[in-house]
């Protein structure tokens, strides 16, 4: 027993977790009583503790786990121990509770958790959509009604959106760029085991003194700053998956530009990890903001730092600028990697190259540098200074300028190609349609006297549900179905695959396009209840939610069994020319015997005799030539 | 394989779908009734952001489903791949240059629309202070406009063809001073006063909605705007300010 409890795993952990809470307790205790209470009963209070206890106790419960033990023999000078990969790969289920250093191991322990949480932030969907079946319904209360939506964000964004790609891009950015494993695995260990940390905090709101945090995932102060302390679950998780992201977004980074294997110039570089090097580059430079906004929050409601307080000097505008700084850049990170999958589905599923690649690539770039200076267009009715609209409204105008040239080149990719209409494909062109609508609703959006009218109304819900869930989560399960057999070994069932996206697009367009309208008639967001002139609209809309939720059980369903007793998959199901098929599916647990050399572009389908990569050293180009068709466009020189 | 009849065909047909869905977009009732000047402009600047909209939607649903029509895998094709088209110069600065035009002009007008809808219109302008908190709206009609005591009130009543000045202030978290009918909103800030104006050109009474999260009572927090005839609005206004002040 005591030894397992001092060996890292979860035990430790737990035991992690409940010093953190007694540290708390006392770092309370003496503060208070160092700065002087009238009576001792008042050094001990619940709230501090709870407070620090959200920041304490998940760093003890990190440190139990054993995400730490490397540094910690290094910085005492003890000898540390090396990597000697055993820890590699994932034997058994267990294997994917404890801390795993192995790229592919993390991929799946992200891409797992975050489609938990899609689960549960989909089932607060569907209470907040049973409450608001019919006006005046009493279903749930005002405050669970507003503690389900603001979970329900937070949720979808920071623990499914962001990290399911930050998932997908674990598992197969190393094997596209032919790296062994990333740049920092201890690093990438972490990022992955802050999240359930970040999810954990966020759900277990619900039972804090007060209710779930009930601001909204924008938590706009004054309003945040008194409410109770289901708020501080909410600036403390943010810090938390927040941290997760820059660790990874870094890791990306460092990972691209060092590991690429000989010959993998940039624009050698699958579309996928292009969009994985933009979205690092807008994680690092943004997060740091939501962070701080968050900090402002903690301060203002613990320590009375009065930022938020236009009575005590503060600025309540302020908040809202520094939290769309980030949050702004965080749509495209949430869009980006989307647009990566998008790309290499389309290529490889229409068997032709990609339409102007290097457009493409740079066209992510602009996004990232023009994603920097559109945020206030959050903020056209907040009352801020009247001119800022104008640069702001051109700005939002030209970055879908970018944005349409990626649509206008997928739809050239996709011309006299030989279209393979199977799952990956279906989401990929279902992507095509409901992000087309989304993008049109933005561009109305940053109109500004339309945008005073819609602004914060359910036309903005609806907005912001066909770029999300009709633009990422669509590319989410493109990528899910595409990436299944290399990640899994597995095929799923193509059958179920179909019903799931048919089901999946038709009621998410009856579930959101309806709330178009109801914006535009003047029914505003974040309601527990309304004017009965929206019953019908709203009735509808509920019906239609629920038939969306129940797809996704179809979607569940198969990849569970298809997980558990699908067909064996080959290495390269799609004829893919990307790297990651050029090896077996699962990978190998060191990914390549041989560390590939890249002679060619990622996407020459149809370029007869194309090579992307060999497995040998890099032959004369004319040995190359002459081949029958882009096979897979692997050549694999038999060992000397 | 595409030939020139599917493709004039398939043309035709989105044409058609585009002259449908530029009429829809007359047909379908969009918004509420409009009641204020800055309502109509408002509201001819979204038809023609649709009608924008229109032809760019069925174009890309056009090319998909023309795809998904023309070049779909059909047996025997199982290993073969599309011609290796990289890319196209003039197709792709066509793609990039179009769309930004059309956006810029877009975004001008629309500035056009937002300068006469912030512009102070000839004639007198009547200034009504509107509060925020949690959950309800309060009014103060200032001298200017009672000829004596200022008149604090919970109702809203303005007269038909006037300027009206609201300026907007919270006296606690931050709520949203939504007029749906004007198709106007700004948000209540604690510790600046907010304000835009309306010119309401048609009788009625319409809906005043909180349109930003405010606390748990924030979906109740209405109130209703009446917009009624001048003389209307001075016989409100003498009996408002002849009742003793017990509200």
């Amino acid at each position: 027993m005591i030894a397992k409890l001092r060996a890292p795993g979860l035990l430790r952990a737990m035991l992690g977790l409940l010093l953190g809470i007694a540290f708390a307790a006392g770092l309370t205790w003496l503060v208070r009583m160092a700065t002087g209470h009238g009576t001792y009963s008042h050094y001990l209070s619940e709230e501090p503790i709870m407070a620090v206890s959200l920041i304490a106790s998940p760093i003890f419960f990190l440190v139990g786990l054993g995400g730490f033990d490397y540094w910690f023999y290094w910085a005492a000078g003890r000898p540390t121990r090396p990597e000697d990969h055993s820890g590699h790969g994932a034997r058994s289920w267990k294997d994917y509770f404890r801390i795993n250093t192995d790229h592919k191991v993390i991929g799946i322990q992200y891409t797992v958790t975050a489609f938990f949480f899609l689960l549960v932030g989909g089932l607060m969907a569907m209470l907040m959509r049973a409450q608001l079946a019919q006006p005046g319904s009493q279903f749930v209360s005002a405050n669970t009604y507003n503690g389900l939506f603001s979970v329900h964000a937070s949720l979808l964004i920071f623990l499914f959106v962001i990290p399911v790609f930050a998932g997908f891009a674990n598992y197969v950015l190393p094997l596209m760029i032919g790296a062994p494993d990333m740049a920092f695995p201890r690093l990438n260990a972490l990022s992955y085991w802050l999240l359930p940390l970040a999810g954990a905090i966020m759900l277990l709101s619900f039972l804090a003194p007060g209710g779930a945090f009930a601001d909204g995932w924008t938590a706009y102060a004054p309003l945040s700053i008194d409410a109770p302390i289901g708020q501080d679950f909410f600036s403390v998780g943010v810090q938390f998956a927040g941290a997760s992201s820059i660790m990874t977004a870094l890791n990306f980074l460092v990972t691209i530009i060092t590991m690429r294997a000989p010959g993998m110039s940039f624009f050698r570089l699958p579309l996928l990890v292009w969009a994985n090097f933009a979205t690092s580059l807008l994680v690092v430079i943004a997060t740091p903001f939501i962070a701080a906004s968050q900090f402002f929050v903690l301060l203002d409601r613990g320590l009375g730092f009065n930022f938020f307080n236009a009575g005590k000097g503060g600025d309540v505008l302020m908040y809202q600028h520094v939290f769309w700084f980030y949050s702004h850049p965080a749509v495209y990170i949430m869009m980006l990697p989307g647009f990566g999958i998008v790309s290499e589905i389309i290529a490889v599923k229409a068997r032709k190259p990609i339409f102007g690649y290097r457009m493409m690539a740079f066209s992510l770039l602009a996004i990232v540098g023009l994603g920097f200076t559109v945020w206030a267009h959050h903020m056209f009715t907040s009352g801020m200074s009247g001119w800022i609209r104008i640069p702001m409204a051109v700005t939002t105008c030209i970055i879908a300028v970018p944005t349409g040239i990626k649509i206008f080149s997928w739809l050239a990719t996709l011309w006299r190609g030989v279209l393979h209409l199977d799952t990956p494909m279906l989401f990929t062109l279902g992507f095509l349609v409901t992000f087309t609508l989304g993008g049109i609703s933005g561009v109305m959006l940053a109109m500004v006297p339309f945008d005073i009218h819609v602004s914060s109304s359910y036309f903005v819900v609806a907005h912001l549900h066909y770029v999300l869930f009709g633009g990422s989560v669509m590319t989410i399960f493109a990528g899910a179905y595409y990436w299944f057999p290399k990640m899994t070994g597995r095929m799923f069932d193509e059958r179920l695959g179909k019903w799931h996206f048919w089901s999946t697009f038709v009621f998410f367009n009856l579930t959101f396009a309806p709330m178009h309208l109801l914006g535009l008639e003047g029914m505003p967001r974040r309601v527990a209840t309304y004017s009965e002139q929206f019953a019908t609209a709203n009735l509808f809309i509920s019906i239609a939610s629920f038939a969306l939720g129940l797809s996704t059980l179809i979607f569940v369903y198969n990849m569970v069994t298809s997980w558990r007793g699908g067909p064996h998959a080959a290495a390269n199901p799609w004829r893919g020319m990307t790297l990651e098929w050029a090896v077996s599916s699962p990978p190998p647990i060191f990914n390549f015997d041989r560390i590939p050399t890249i002679v060619g572009s990622p996407y020459d389908y149809g370029v007869p005799g194309a090579v992307h990569g060999v497995f040998a050293p890099p032959p004369v180009p004319a040995t190359v030539g002459g081949s029958a068709g882009s096979q897979g466009g692997f050549v694999h020189a038999p060992p000397e | 394989m595409p030939t020139r009849r599917s493709i004039v065909a398939t043309a035709i047909v989105a044409l058609i779908a585009t002259a449908i869905g530029i009429v829809l977009s007359y047909v379908i009732k969009w918004f509420p009734v409009a009641a204020s000047a800055q309502a109509h402009r408002t509201d001819t600047l979204y038809h023609v952001l649709v009608i924008a909209s229109v032809p760019i939607f069925v174009l890309v649903v056009t090319v998909i489903l023309y795809s998904v029509w023309k070049f779909r895998m059909k047996p025997g094709q199982e290993l073969q791949d599309g011609p290796p088209i990289h890319g196209n110069t003039r197709l792709e600065v066509i793609w990039t240059a179009l769309p930004a035009l059309l956006l810029l002009g877009l975004v001008s007008y629309s500035f056009v629309v937002l300068y006469k809808n912030e512009k102070k219109p000839p004639g007198p302008e009547m200034v009504v202070n509107v509060t925020g908190q949690q959950f309800f709206w309060s009014y103060s009609y200032p001298r200017s406009v009672t000829g004596g005591a200022p008149l604090d009130t919970t109702q809203l009543y303005v007269p038909d063809n006037e300027s009206v000045y609201f300026a907007i202030h919270s006296k606690d978290v931050i709520h949203a001073f939504w007029i749906p009918a004007f198709r106007l909103q700004i948000d209540a800030v604690p510790g600046i006063t907010t304000h835009y104006r309306a010119t309401p050109d048609r009788l009625g009474s319409y809906p005043v909605v909180c349109n930003l999260l405010c606390g748990v009572g924030h979906s109740l927090m209405r109130s209703t705007i009446h917009v009624v005839t001048p003389t209307q609005f001075k016989i409100w206004l003498k009996r408002q300010t002849s009742v003793p002040s017990s509200t």
